[in-house]
């Protein structure tokens, strides 16, 4: 079997629109989880992702949906590898992902920390969080952890709403 | 309604559950990760530092969860258990590398669940009851600064395997340093009583220091971080009087063997069971 540029672009279009488990409003092509897909010489997909988090429960529902949709296009032979190089960052999180996040009330993340380990600070220094609802920079953080890892939980002191917030990592 | 449909959208048009991220598909966590262990590294050293590592991790997540509906508040239980779940993803990770490359092919299952205390490598002070919240919040603060200084180095490991779940968990640990830093500070400045039991906490938790720095000479960085933390806490660095014995040979305290008849009564009930 010839495989041509345009059956990869195909397979990678379908690949690319499986929604998250956790963020249903994002597809995997825009949390930057999905790394890269391949189609070989003998027709077999290879779809690489990478988990969010160490814990992430997602991680097999997402290979598991990936193969799904790629067979249901036709593809009978597909294989999903995990990568864990380089470690995800919200960074990878798509300007299209970034609008879809605050439109469904999550104030998306601001660049990640660069450079290996950060040092602990204990100073009150929090950066601004904008309220995803009324758009107020007048918030604050209730809880560093959320319903899923990815997340926290902040309050706006205008609008009085809770949300919540991607976490740079 | 925008607001309300980020759920609903999860739930949509899936009448059987197995859409859930939760109690489905658990399998392989390095499932289509190249296995091969590059050439001059020791498949056995390499077994068992991801075995030791991975044994802190597995027992830490279990203590963290036991805080669930117990915590002082809704937030902290929700961070406690964020907290273990990051852990048990890292232990995950590391008992399958485990298995890669020791020669016996074993899964995660078999290190997690069919394992005897005897045969767990964790240091001591991760097994010990979770006590107050002020000690919890102080284990979790050496705990986390321990590994955090050890996978920073981890990360240029010559194993690629060992060094991604390094580099990943790097990046969690930072947040669990964070969390446990702030309540220390907050206990320790805070009343009489948070004050008296977080200065407690921290000199019972002195007592297994000594096992914390052998593998990788990480000391400094830790003590550097104690030293920060107790100064804005208005807490005194603790004496150290180390206990004799040492989880990393496998010689445990009295609190092991419950934790794990707890763990493992499932998997040892139905051994052949699948989730
Ligand atoms: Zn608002």
């Amino acid at each position: 079997m010839v495989t041509t540029a345009l059956d990869t672009r195909r397979a990678r279009h379908i690949a690319e629109q499986v929604p998250d488990p956790e963020l249903p409003m994002l597809t995997l092509a825009d949390l930057g989880v999905l790394r890269d897909v391949v189609l070989t010489e003998d027709g077999t997909v290879v779809a690489s992702l990478t988990p969010t988090y160490s814990g992430c429960p997602a991680m097999a529902e997402m290979r598991a949906d990936v193969a799904a949709r790629l067979r249901d296009a036709g593809y009978t032979r597909v294989e999903i590898r995990t990568v864990l190089h380089p470690p995800w960052t919200s960074d990878w999180i798509t300007p299209a992902g970034r609008r879809k996040l605050a439109e469904h009330g999550i104030a998306p993340p601001g660049p990640a920390p660069r450079g290996g380990p950060v040092p602990l600070v204990l100073s009150p220094t929090r950066h601004a969080v904008t309220c995803p609802r009324c758009g107020s920079p007048d918030t604050e953080e209730t809880s560093r952890f959320a319903a899923t890892s990815c997340k926290s939980l902040w309050r706006c002191r205008t609008c009085r709403e809770p949300f919540e917030y991607v976490k740079e990592i | 309604m925008s607001d309300d449909h980020v759920y609903m959208t999860l739930a949509e048009g899936h009448e059987d559950d197995t859409r859930w991220a939760y109690g489905t598909g658990f399998e392989d966590p390095l499932h289509g990760v190249d296995t091969t262990v590059p050439e001059g590294v020791d498949a056995g050293e390499l077994a068992d530092v991801c075995v030791a590592l991975a044994d802190d991790a597995l027992v830490s997540a279990q203590r963290l969860a036991e805080w669930t509906t117990r915590a002082p508040e809704l937030e902290e239980e929700v961070a406690l258990a964020n907290i273990g779940l990051d852990l048990l993803g890292q232990a995950r990770l590391l008992y399958s590398r485990a298995g890669q490359v020791d020669g016996t092919g074993r899964g995660e299952d078999a290190y997690a669940y069919f394992r005897d205390a005897d045969d767990f490598r964790n240091v001591r002070l991760a097994e010990l009851p979770n006590g107050d919240f002020a000690f919890s919040t102080v284990r979790l603060l050496v705990l986390s600064s321990w590994r955090l200084a050890q996978f920073a180095h981890l990360v240029a490991h010559p194993d690629p395997v060992l060094s991604a779940i390094a580099a990943k968990g790097v990046k969690e640990l930072t947040y669990h340093r964070q969390y446990a830093a702030e309540w220390v500070v907050r206990l320790g400045d805070g009343t009489a009583e948070s004050h008296r039991r977080t200065r407690k906490a921290l000199e019972q938790v002195a007592a297994y220091f000594g096992e914390l720095f052998t593998a990788y000479d990480v000391r400094d960085e830790v003590a550097a971080v104690l030293c920060q933390v107790t100064g804005a806490a208005g807490l005194p660095m603790p004496v150290y009087r180390p206990l004799p014995g040492a989880g990393r040979a496998g010689d445990h305290t009295e609190h092991l063997a419950p934790l794990l008849a707890e763990l493992q009564s499932v998997a040892r009930a139905h051994p052949e069971a699948t989730w």
